[in-house]
């Protein structure tokens, strides 16, 4: 679908959204616009321009409320998932807890989940327990639950993971956490541009995501936290845009959420591109991008089913992520071979290096699909993919 | 060298990589290189005496490029001293990054002349080079 919005399109077959989506006209005109029409910065400025650009960023911040089910103030403005998941639990896990309380993690998680953690298991002396992954590399309550001890403080877990796909139960898993008062901390960055995600439904304490995944500009982010918990947020960064006034060390006073968490100059255009992908999403309606994206991805499953060489890892999976491998060959020549014909995949561990513990191997081909894919581009890509003989060739030179 | 000549060579290195091992070696010198945006990463193992290049085997894991590269730049290198492999390998790199180079002892390596066309496969056809450079200046 639409996918006239997309130049590079025209000559690529675009099969790597999960690593970052493409961009609509609309939104490259809309930060093209703030650079040229109204290209000054925020907070205080006494002129027109400065007016606009200060509005403009105010809605994007409410289009991004409106499109988890927040408030307003619930929305700070980052560099993107990995900024976020840092500040949180830089800034504020890292103050409450302690030597010995556990988080509650995947091997499936991405670097930016597991590192900020395996960081404070060194700081602080936490211990990190991880869930065990269902036949299909599901998460199951059950299974959840058979690592809560009454030591766990946090769940820390993405919403669709990067490389298998699979859907967690995340509003089961936010009322199990909390019967116990655990806090839940979600990574977004592939749910958010393909599903439906209502914060205040699934009840999370915080949640993730980046603006690239969902048509959006580079470096801009977005962290989720009820407002209670964002308040306890001791501010990783401090500057300008995020005080009151200042006279000595112990007079500090810093602004309300979520400009206490905003400091120095944002990326305003970043922002604003952001909220008008939103709004183009929304055009498009999220629940009809994730329904194309899961009959695309039953396509392929179907056209691949006979190929014997083709193993699919993550076959029960309802999002649009495929992990598949060639049997023998190498992801990355396979990756190079498809390039040849304008394909772009994603080879390697996309960063889940803890993985290969679950599935078996650290290097898979990843298929991403987006609103924009269609069904010429699955048989594009199994055409070149169901003859071996070929590809063995032709990944050389 | 036309196409289907690369491809037979290449092929022949990638399925039957000269002194691959599959565990470490004692008694020599080592070093590893891998490619941080892929999972190429390999140990090179390196015997010189009398200032000459005696033996090289390698294990690992790595794309075919990368594989195929190492097995040829291995066959070339053994029985080079330490002075001649270090040109070798900035020869080499010219050649990868399109700058002038002396091909009189590639050889097989012949196969990577026109790797400068392609961006992706030019970190793999360097992976060994790059990490032998390390052990050759350490010990030249």
């Amino acid at each position: 679908m639409n996918r006239e919005d997309f130049e590079v399109l025209s000559n690529n077959c675009y099969l790597d959204s999960a690593a970052t989506a493409l961009k609509p006209k609309c939104v490259i005109s809309k930060i093209s616009e703030y650079y040229s029409d109204y290209p000054a910065n925020i907070h205080r400025g006494e002129y027109d321009i400065a007016e606009r650009a200060e509005s403009e960023y105010n809605k994007a911040r409410e289009i991004v409320a409106s499109f988890l089910g927040a408030r307003n103030d619930e929305i700070v403005f980052t560099s993107g998932t990995t900024d976020s998941l840092n500040m949180v639990i830089n800034g504020y896990f890292k103050n409450i807890l302690n030597k010995g309380d556990e988080v509650i993690l995947t091997e499936a998680e991405h670097a930016s989940l597991i590192l900020p953690w395996f960081n404070l298991v060194n700081e602080l002396g936490i211990v990190i327990k991880y869930i065990k992954l269902d036949d299909n590399y599901h998460v199951t309550i059950d299974n959840l639950k058979d690592v809560i001890t009454d030591k766990t403080k946090v769940i820390s877990l993405a919403q669709i993971t990067n490389v298998l796909g699979d859907i967690r139960p995340i509003k089961d898993i936010c009322a199990l956490a909390h019967e116990k008062g655990i806090k839940v901390l979600v990574d977004g960055a592939q749910s958010v541009p393909h599903i439906k995600v209502d914060v205040k439904d699934l009840d999370v304490d915080f949640l993730a995501f980046s603006g690239h995944k969902i048509c959006g500009p580079t470096g801009i982010g977005v962290l989720y936290g009820k407002k209670e918990l964002l308040n306890e947020i001791k501010p990783t960064r401090l500057g300008g845009g995020m005080n009151v006034s200042f006279d000595t060390p112990n007079e500090i006073v810093l602004k309300e959420l979520p400009l206490r968490l905003e400091a120095g100059t944002p990326n305003i255009a970043g922002a604003i591109g952001l909220g008008e992908a939103i709004n183009y999403i929304n055009n498009i309606g999220i629940d009809n991008i994730y329904k194309h994206e899961c009959e695309l991805k039953e396509y392929f499953l179907d056209k691949v089913k006979d190929i014997p060489y083709i193993h699919v890892y993550n076959k029960v999976v309802d999002s649009g992520i495929i992990a598949i491998n060639i049997d023998d060959i190498f992801a990355q020549d396979v990756g190079y071979y498809l390039n040849k014909y304008k394909i772009c995949v994603r080879t390697g561990n996309h960063c889940a290096k803890l993985l290969k513990n679950v599935i078996g191997t650290d290097h898979t081909i990843r298929i991403s699909l987006y609103l924009y894919n269609n069904k010429e581009d699955i048989d594009k890509v199994v055409k070149l993919l169901s003859d071996k003989e070929r590809i063995m060739k032709e990944m050389l030179v | 060298m036309d196409v289907e000549t690369k491809r037979e060579i290449l092929f022949d290195n990638y399925t039957n990589p000269y002194n691959k091992v599959d565990n470490e070696i004692d008694g020599y010198l080592k070093v590893n290189s891998n490619n941080e945006s892929c999972i190429d990463n390999i140990n090179i193992y390196m015997k010189i005496e009398d200032r000459i290049i005696k033996d090289i085997k390698f294990s690992g894991e790595a794309c075919a490029i990368s594989t195929a590269s190492t097995s040829i730049m291995i066959k070339n290198m053994i029985g080079m001293n330490v002075e001649d492999a270090i040109k070798y390998v900035k020869n080499f790199m010219n050649m990868i990054n399109e700058e002038p180079y002396n091909d009189t002892n590639f050889e097989e390596a012949l196969v990577f002349d026109e790797t400068y066309k392609q961006a992706s496969r030019k970190t793999c056809a360097t992976l060994p080079y790059r990490g032998i450079i390390k052990l050759l200046e350490e010990n030249k």
